[in-house]
């Protein structure tokens, strides 16, 4: 009976492409987050993520492909955050602060004045399984395929603009691209995911699988690999219980996020909380 | 036979917004020599040096280098993220990301960081996470890692900032040794006596080259002053110059 139970969800097909999409969608987040919880960039998922829901928004209303529309957008935001951030005056958080309200303030407007269009700009707000398409299951798989192929071609590349952007400069890394390449991917990552998880909560899932993961080793090649198997672990699971317990399934996942990010912080003990040090932006 | 020097700064200026912090700097550095520049906090040390590399803009004047020129930079330790989750080995071999895409350390890059460790006196701590580290042995992963690049200078950005007296002897010693073998080394200092005093060669900077000469040239009075902006005493130790703060000379006399 209670293996009936258990899989009765899977006899909907938004359910088994929802459950494909947030499964690979964690282990993209969880993979991506490892750059963004030791770069010290949190703060960017979330801005990024309201950044692109002024361009989803912009598409609903304007009517052109969600990936198209708010895809540019995303990395348009992307680069203007790395450009602005640049400019040291003004430093990263003011940039991620100055680019993204301003996109999440039109999405807003755009919302308020083309009332039709709410319902899809409330599903890119909240997440939505029952708008998931076999295309977003398309989309997902080719970003990750893309960011695997670009973290494996470019580990050390990365691991070196990550761990001392200066020294890999006059190495002759190309930091500031390396840097563009990496948020452009994490655009790319926040737009094909935020259909399941939504705008609000899709930072959560670019964070916590990775300074999870960051508690039980002290090795950066293994953290690419156990980020991501919590993310994807915590979103098929996740998922699954959303079903259950009839509650939304973003917030279901990131609550089970934050349930494993206590039980490792927990379990790890003092010594290894120690890492935390450097998970201080967290 | 080339004469023409590794460095050469000519009439540079560099600024942060519309605040100079160097102004007609003229410097040059030698094939073998062993350069040393001192100045107070603020002085725009670090901004030559990031000029130098080419990480800091110059707003006038030029710096010419062979464009062939491998330069080895040992950055300030204190800048250095102690908790990252690399171990020694992963740290010398990130010099070689340009060079090469596969993500595994090879043997042969396993054995040459090996052999730089090994040289540095440090051949068993390639296994261990940086933090694991002694101060001593932190600033030698990092000359390490500059020296894996079998660089035609090396740059060093306060190299015995924050470490203890025999961590600096060390330091000092490890220099000596690079040079003796040929090795080009311009470094930054604000420690005029632990480690200023015994290079060949030192450039007073506060915004503009003070005095540039050996030590005895320009470890006096008068170069002091106009380079910290406060008197100072110069004796004499060993056959060296000895730099004495006025200042705390006069606190300690007043205690009394």
């Amino acid at each position: 009976m209670l293996a009936i139970d258990i899989f009765e969800p899977y006899g909907f097909q938004f359910f088994r492409h929802g459950l494909v999409v947030a499964s690979v969608a964690g282990a993209l987040c969880g993979l991506l987050g490892v750059f963004v919880v030791l770069r010290g960039m949190s703060y960017i998922g979330h801005g990024l993520s309201h950044a692109v829901f002024g361009g989803a928004a912009a598409s609903a209303v304007i009517g052109i492909n969600f990936f198209i529309g708010a895809g540019i957008w995303g990395i348009v935001s992307g680069v203007l955050i790395a450009r602005v951030a640049r400019r040291r005056v003004l430093g990263a958080d003011a940039a991620i602060g100055v680019v993204t309200t301003a996109s999440f303030a039109l999405g807003l407007a755009l919302m308020n004045r083309y009332g039709q269009a709410s319902k899809s700009i409330e599903a890119v707000l909240f997440g939505s399984v029952l708008g998931v398409k076999f295309a977003d299951i398309v989309a997902v798989t080719v970003v990750a395929l893309i960011a695997l192929a670009i973290i494996v071609a470019w580990y050390r590349k990365l691991l070196f603009s990550t761990f001392d952007p200066d020294v890999a400069q006059v190495s002759g890394v190309n930091v500031s691209f390396v840097e563009m390449v990496l948020l452009s991917l994490l655009s790319l990552t926040i737009l094909v995911t935020m259909r399941v998880i939504g705008t609000l909560l899709i930072s959560a899932l670019l964070v916590i699988p990775a300074a999870a993961a960051r508690m039980t080793t002290n090795s950066f090649s293994k953290l690419l690999w156990i980020s991501p198997l919590i993310g994807a672990v915590t979103c098929f699971v996740g998922m699954n219980l959303s079903y259950h317990l009839d509650t939304s399934a973003s917030a279901t996942i990131i609550l089970l996020d934050a349930l494993v990010f206590i039980v490792v912080y927990t379990v790890a003990g003092t010594r290894n909380r120690m890492k935390m040090a450097s998970l201080g932006h967290v | 036979m080339s004469t023409s020097p590794l460095v050469n700064c000519e009439h540079v200026s560099c600024t942060y917004g519309n605040a100079a912090v160097l102004d007609d700097i003229y410097m040059k550095v030698n094939k073998g020599e062993f350069v040393g520049v001192v100045g107070p906090s603020g002085s725009g040390k670090t901004t030559l040096l990031k000029a130098i590399l080419g990480t800091h803009p110059v707003a006038h004047g030029s710096i010419t280098m062979d464009p062939k020129l491998t330069i080895g930079y040992v950055p300030q330790v204190e800048t250095v993220d102690w908790y990252f989750p690399v171990t020694v080995e992963e740290v010398i071999v990130m010099t070689r990301a340009k060079s090469t895409w596969w993500p595994r350390i090879t043997h042969a890059e396993r054995t040459a960081v090996r052999e730089v460790l090994d040289r540095l006196g440090i051949g068993d701590v390639a296994q261990r996470h940086i933090r694991e580290l002694s101060g001593g042995q932190q600033q030698r992963v990092f000359l390490a890692r500059a020296m894996f690049r079998n660089p035609d200078i090396l740059i060093m950005d306060e190299p015995t900032s924050g470490v203890d007296v025999r961590t600096r002897h060390e330091v000092l010693h490890l220099l000596a040794d690079l040079h003796a073998d040929g090795l080009t080394i311009l470094l930054t200092t604000h420690d005029l006596n632990g480690l200023a005093a015994h290079l060949p060669r030192l450039v007073c900077l506060n915004k503009r080259v003070i005095a540039d000469g050996n030590p005895r040239e320009v470890l006096t009075p008068s170069v002091l002053e106009a380079t910290y902006g406060a008197p100072m005493e110069v004796l004499e130790h060993g056959g060296m110059p000895l730099v004495v703060d006025h200042g705390r000379v006069q606190m300690r006399g007043e205690g009394k």
